[in-house]
């Protein structure tokens, strides 16, 4: 996240506004029958749901490799299976991988662009434009290019498995570069106080009401049970500590706008008034993927059009 | 065998102190003759190598490799391995234990010395402590060291539990052999979900990547000193291999005040690199101990150059290409390191740190030698092994990688500015490597 400068975010959300507005018999021409592989190794329901309508939407054509489904399962490496999609045509490559820091690896290996759909514990970088847009529609509403003071006064609280979570690093890397103050929330387990020097910006406090008092937006994170690798959490605990419920909203936060990536677990780390009531935004963040992906999946195809890196 | 004269060097032996112009006469693998400029008495008929503006030195001495055999000839011989050594100044290892099988016998300690493997230099093995480095069940360290061993080890893992740590350093100081503890309290390390990968550390949350915590080395170096003090009597010698840490190397310099024999390796990528070389996930800053912190980088340089640092070792750890082209996590521990060390340590110790280099050479020969207890090596007093490196110090050439003599490539180095070109190593007596005149 921290390689994109403000003025891509910009274009990318000016691109994604002009996309999502496009005639869909226009927009079906933008990247005719170009190749876009999607390879993925961890499940997904909305970030690749979302690349694909994405691509789609935009005249590509797409193909889905997964590792139940293909020789990945077998034991090919990341390389051998990137090589074999380019030698299939792939212009380009989105890919979700349980390691961090895979994307790279498959760039340097494919030299076809890779679009990062979430790696391990590390990024998530479309996550974190789609939370921005969302975040800018309620709190910046009209503003399309961003700068360092854009969110300025601003406050986001990320709540919960900090340490797992690719979207808490990605967002914590990009909304202090627009201005806004990131407070960090959680147990010492899943929010490390090394945590707070990963950038500028970051804060951490592991008081939730506290947390939410300051918060004009707040983004709720699901405990990652698949890397937690023995770590113990007491869920109840936890529940009583860090669950947003109705009550805690209403006196801390009336406001507040609420955010989660999703997927959400009911019950465990916000209740279901709270993802159904009137502060959510949970939904709108789903529907501003498709909009940022397509926009990063044209901005990939794009680049490599003009021999930037193909 | 035929005899060799080193003509006009300036010799320089930290052992014996010598610090001159000399000519040397090397004979049947010894060093027979030592004398001024033109005054060698035996020297007809020998061939002669010029040496005049070059360093002739103790042939380099690296405690810790790892040479794959048996069992990982795709990643290393000892033929390819020692020919890197050769390369890069080197006239005798010492193998660690971690091949497959683990070298735990007799056995698998002659295979490794037999002539058969066509070694370009001396080879010398060090044996596992326990049976399959397991940490479970002493090896027989009188048996290992008849057939050649020099210490014993069970590098790449620690011992872990106290009493097998106890027992090892009573039963190799019965028999004369230093212990090389490798220093990581693997609780603190490794998870059901896989083992940390680099240095505990704002990078490492970063990065996504679990992280390696100080204290797993330096508790493990604190846990080891407590048993060399209650082992007093005995007089264990413990060494700690591949040194990272502040607090791993301030315990031995405290142990040391307190007298006790407990000595310490630090590599060239420990005094010269941070974990911010792992950058977007290079596999070749990926090592077992991590890059640490600019601090702890430091202290590194901080206790060569105080002496508290025993001996520069490379932790030589050849992999397959294939192997280090893959996800961080997933990729071997370990970097190639012979043909570097001596150039990295002339251009940074001596060069830009000022170490003369009477002792940074100290630190890659007679201290290791006397660490090992190889007699006759580490000195080039007459009658000792004529094992010999002769180059020039003022020399800077770049490396490349994908010139080495190891079988593998991964290193962080590639493209470093090195100091100190050799021109010749000599293994008793024989030209082991020459490289062209300039």
């Amino acid at each position: 996240m921290g390689d994109l400068s403000l003025d891509e975010v910009s274009r990318i959300l000016a691109r994604a506004t002009a996309l999502e507005n496009e005639d869909p018999l226009v927009r079906d021409r933008i990247l005719a029958k170009r190749r876009v592989a999607l390879l993925f190794y961890e499940s997904s329901t909305r970030t690749r749901t979302s690349f694909e309508l994405a691509a789609k939407g935009l005249g590509a054509d797409t193909t889905l490799v997964s590792s139940l489904s293909s020789s990945i399962e077998k034991g090919e490496s990341l390389k051998d299976t990137g090589l074999t999609l380019k030698a299939l045509g792939a212009e380009a490559i989105i890919l979700r991988n349980a390691f961090s820091g895979a994307a790279w690896l498959l760039e340097a290996v494919t030299c076809l662009p890779v679009l990062n759909a979430g790696d391990g514990m590390h990024e998530h970088p479309t996550q974190a434009l789609l939370d921005l847009r969302t975040i800018l529609a309620h709190l910046r509403p009209g503003v399309q290019s961003v700068t360092a003071e854009t969110l300025a006064g601003v406050t986001v609280s990320i709540v919960g498995d900090i340490l797992h979570s690719r979207v808490a690093r990605s967002n914590m890397l990009l909304l202090p570069r627009l201005g806004a103050r990131v407070v960090l929330c959680g147990p010492k387990e899943l929010l490390p106080d090394l945590a707070a020097h990963v950038g500028p910006g970051i804060t951490i406090e592991r008081d939730f009401e506290a947390a939410l008092r300051q918060s004009q937006a707040v983004m709720m994170l699901r405990i990652q049970a698949e890397r937690l690798s023995g770590l113990q959490v007491d869920l109840e605990e936890y529940k009583t500590r860090y669950q947003l419920t109705g009550q805690r909203l209403a006196a801390f936060a009336p406001s507040a706008l609420v955010l989660h990536p999703g997927p959400i677990i009911r019950g465990l780390e916000l209740t279901a008034g709270v993802a159904d009531g009137p502060q959510s935004v949970i939904l709108e963040q789903v529907r501003n993927g498709v909009a940022i992906r397509m926009a990063v999946v044209e901005r990939a195809l794009k680049s490599t059009e003009q021999g930037g890196r193909a | 065998m035929t005899a060799l004269v080193i003509r006009g060097g300036h010799l320089i032996d930290p052992a014996a102190g010598v610090d001159a112009v000399k000519d040397l006469l090397l004979k049947d693998g010894r060093v027979a003759e030592i004398a001024g400029l033109g005054k060698l008495k035996q020297a007809n008929g020998a061939e002669v190598l010029d040496a005049t503006g070059l360093v002739v030195s103790p042939g380099l001495i690296d405690m810790h490799v790892h040479l794959r055999e048996p069992g990982q000839g795709y990643k290393e011989t000892i033929a390819t391995g020692t020919a890197a050594a050769a390369a890069g100044g080197f006239t005798a290892v010492a193998a660690m234990p971690n091949t497959v099988p683990v070298n735990d016998s007799p056995e698998v300690t002659r295979w490794m010395q037999a002539p058969e493997r066509g070694a370009a230099i001396r080879v010398f093995p060090i044996a596992a402590a326990t049976r399959g480095s397991k940490g479970e069940a002493l090896n027989d360290y009188a048996a290992l060291k008849s057939a050649g061993a020099v210490a014993v080890s069970d590098d790449g893992r620690p011992i872990l539990k106290d009493n097998i740590m106890r027992e090892t350093l009573t039963a190799a100081a019965r028999v004369g052999l230093s212990v090389i503890q490798h220093a990581e309290d693997t609780r603190l390390t490794q998870s059901a979900g896989g083992s940390a990968s680099m240095n505990l550390g704002p990078m490492s949350f970063k990065l996504g990547l679990r992280g390696m915590p100080p204290e797993a080395e330096s508790s493990m170096v604190e846990r080891d000193i407590r048993l060399v003090t209650e082992l007093r009597e005995v007089r264990a010698h413990l060494h700690v291999a591949h040194t990272s840490t502040a607090a791993a190397l301030a315990a031995v310099r405290q142990a040391r005040r307190n007298g006790l024999r407990v000595t310490c390796e630090v590599a060239p990528h420990h005094f010269l690199l941070t974990e911010e070389h792992v950058g977007l996930y290079s596999t070749n800053a990926k090592m077992n101990p991590p890059l640490r912190s600019a601090a702890d980088r430091d202290a590194m340089i901080e206790a060569i150059l105080d002496g508290v640092v025993d001996a520069i070792a490379t932790d030589h750890a050849p992999h397959a290409v294939h192997e280090k082209e893959v996800e961080f996590d997933s990729a071997p521990n370990g970097i190639i390191g012979l043909e570097t060390a001596l150039g990295l340590s002339l251009r940074w110790l001596h060069k830009e740190w000022k170490m003369p280099l009477g002792r940074v050479l100290g630190l890659l020969s007679a201290q290791p030698a006397a660490l090992l207890n190889l007699k006759g090596r580490g000195t080039l007093i007459v009658g000792s092994f004529a094992d010999v490196v002769v180059f020039d110090p003022k020399a800077e050439w770049t490396y490349r990688a994908v010139e080495t003599k190891s079988k593998s490539r991964n290193t962080p180095f590639d493209g470093w500015t090195m100091q100190g070109k050799v021109r010749w190593t000599i293994s008793e007596g024989r030209v082991a490597f020459a490289s062209a005149p300039e």
